[in-house]
């Protein structure tokens, strides 16, 4: 963005950062669907993409009302492009190894439950309310993926390796979930957005506590990756809908 | 069907006369039609086949979880995405509680398990099909959970209580799912021209598989009698299939698609439709291995149970050390 988003513009951009973040985690644990490492694990890693993909619903089709014309949750899901996708990168990454999907869930999830905390006070009903409908769903997700951090840090020898890798490879798209965008800066003030700045701490606080008992180390200080809520995006984000979408664009106009 | 060719281990199915006491007793109950419980006597053939039949049911439920698992990533709307991840998810459930009631007759989930990777136990045909389009999933909630639910109604009143009782959950969320999938094909019938030839082409391909699915001719098959004398199958099935065909033939009229059967005919007669014969040596076939997706889909469970064991191994080592630390404190 150049110039300075008008406000509802900022909203339309700040419901995408929401929604789309959740659809493109939702997405990537979507694949593992059936390929899970144990049976109730399975059904259990699908719950939450469930819930990740429902809420998904809820931000993109109040993006849509604003957008207005035709647009719905399936034309802002299916016929945007990459650059014009607004999630974190965290969640575009690779499903990886358990190890890789357990903590990257866990670093998105404790970031989800603070935000969707403080948006439960929006000025924006609308979005205070979809916030409150979606926290207990993601109360659940912090303490299952941070059940996992734990058992897989101080599991076996091997879990703990694995674990400690996913975790220094993730941690550069950490940066991202505490800087505000432009859109949310302008909304900031009124009350509609949280400041995502003032999250850090209680996150870091968490994790610090969580890889304590799960004797993993936290990574220092290093150059983050950003760009994901400008549409700058890794590689990945390309394939994922590129695959996701294949439908809707093969066959314009359809329906289904 | 789900387990489509279930040997009973028996030559011949004995009458009240043949049998010893405590078989006669037992047949006795089944036929006055109470429930065996785990805990009851039961002869040992009748438990050797009933944890064959839902150890293959189990299998059928987790190893059908993949081929619609593979369009997960490519549902057309994220409504359809929603519903099919909570199907495929459904049956991952229905193979828990399979593997459950095969429990309590003392098979053990792992060996299960082991059987099924070795190729040693079997799961049902059908999922050795390729889903090749979106409508493939329209079919198979329409078709596969349609024959599942003519399968599996009966099995809620089949005399082993706690498959009896599995059955009645998973029929609940099988009809769910047959809906769903004629839904898929109605909105794809009422669509584009390509949409509907792909709803056809999804019929062409699934049909013959479908019929199939409720297993071979029954003809004189001893492992039929046996089990039906068991109530641990209430129809043969011939007579299931028959009853799939009349119930699918006026669903395809009104979604206005052909049945690639040229035989398919309605009998005044005898109130049914008549119909082709499939191709039973392309059953065998699948059956034994060489069906088109028999190695992904073995393949698929390999990897996810390889690449899951060190998750697993993990768990256990933290719950022996939380468990170590908790005596410890106590101490
Ligand atoms: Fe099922
Ligand atoms: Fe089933
Ligand atoms: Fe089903």
């Amino acid at each position: 963005m150049t110039e300075a988003p008008n406000m509802d513009n900022a909203r339309y951009e700040y419901l995408l950062q929401l929604g789309d973040s959740d659809l493109i985690l939702g997405q990537r644990l979507a694949a593992l669907c059936g390929h899970g490492p144990a049976l109730e694990e399975d059904i259990a890693m699908t719950n939450v993409a469930l819930d990740l993909i429902g809420q998904a619903r809820f931000w993109l089709s109040y993006a849509a009302e604003l957008k207005g014309e035709d647009a719905d949750e399936d034309t802002l899901a299916f016929l945007r492009d990459a650059p014009a996708y607004r999630n974190l990168l965290l969640v575009e990454q690779p499903n990886g190894d358990y190890g890789q999907t357990i903590v990257r869930q866990c670093f998105y999830d404790v970031w989800h439950f603070f935000v969707l905390q403080a948006l439960m006070q929006s000025t924006d009903t609308r979005i205070a309310d979809i916030a409150a409908k979606s926290i207990k769903e993601v109360q659940y997700h912090v303490e299952r993926s941070g059940d996992w951090v734990v058992r897989l840090g101080d599991g076996t020898e091997e879990s703990h390796r694995r674990t400690q890798a996913a975790v220094d490879k993730l941690w550069r798209f950490t940066g991202e979930m505490f800087r505000s965008s432009e859109a949310e800066q302008a909304l900031i003030e009124s009350g509609v957005a949280v400041d995502v700045a003032t999250l850090y701490e209680p996150w870091h606080a968490h994790m610090q506590a969580l890889f304590e008992e799960a004797t993993l180390t936290l990574p220092g200080d290093q150059p983050m990756q950003t760009g994901g809520k400008a549409g700058e995006h890794t590689e990945h984000l390309g394939y994922v809908l590129a695959e996701m979408q294949h439908l809707q664009r093969a066959y314009p106009g359809a329906r289904w | 069907m789900y387990a489509q060719n279930v040997d009973t281990g028996v030559k011949k199915v004995r009458g009240a006369d043949e049998m010893s006491a405590d078989e006669a007793a037992f047949q006795a109950r089944i036929d006055e039609g109470i429930k065996i419980e785990p805990k009851d006597e039961m002869p040992a053939a009748y438990r050797k086949t009933l944890i064959r039949q839902i150890s293959q049911h189990a299998h059928s439920e987790i190893v059908g979880q993949l081929p619609e698992g593979n369009w997960l990533t490519r549902a057309p709307t994220l409504e359809r995405k929603l519903i099919l991840l909570a199907k495929v998810q459904d049956e991952a459930g229905h193979g828990l509680y399979l593997y459950s009631a095969a429990e309590t007759l003392g098979a053990s989930r792992d060996d299960m398990q082991a059987d099924l990777l070795s190729g040693k136990a079997k799961y049902s045909s059908i999922f050795n099909y390729p889903t090749l389009t979106w409508a493939d999933i329209g079919a198979i909630g329409w078709l596969v959970d349609g024959a599942a639910i003519i399968n599996q109604i009966p099995i809620c009143r089949c005399s082993y209580g706690p498959y009896a009782r599995a059955m009645v959950r998973v029929c609940k969320e099988e009809s769910f799912h047959q809906r769903q999938g004629f839904d898929i094909m109605h909105t794809l019938c009422n669509g584009t021209e390509e949409q509907k030839a792909m709803a056809q082409d999804a019929l062409n391909r699934w049909w013959w598989p479908s019929v199939m699915m409720h297993g071979p001719r029954d003809g004189d098959s001893v492992n039929t009698a046996q089990s039906m004398q068991w109530k641990i199958k209430l129809f043969t099935n011939d007579a299931l299939r028959q009853k799939f065909i009349d119930q699918t033939v006026p669903q395809a009229d009104f979604l206005g698609l052909t049945i690639p059967d040229p035989e398919l005919e309605w009998n005044e007669e005898t109130g049914h439709y008549d119909f082709g014969e499939p191709d039973w040596d392309e059953f065998w076939n699948v059956l034994k291995g060489y069906g088109p997706c028999n190695q992904e889909r073995l393949q698929a469970r390999i990897d996810a149970e390889e690449g899951g064991a060190w998750v697993r191994e993990a768990a256990e080592a933290y719950a022996e050390k939380q468990a170590a630390r908790k005596a410890a404190a106590a101490a």
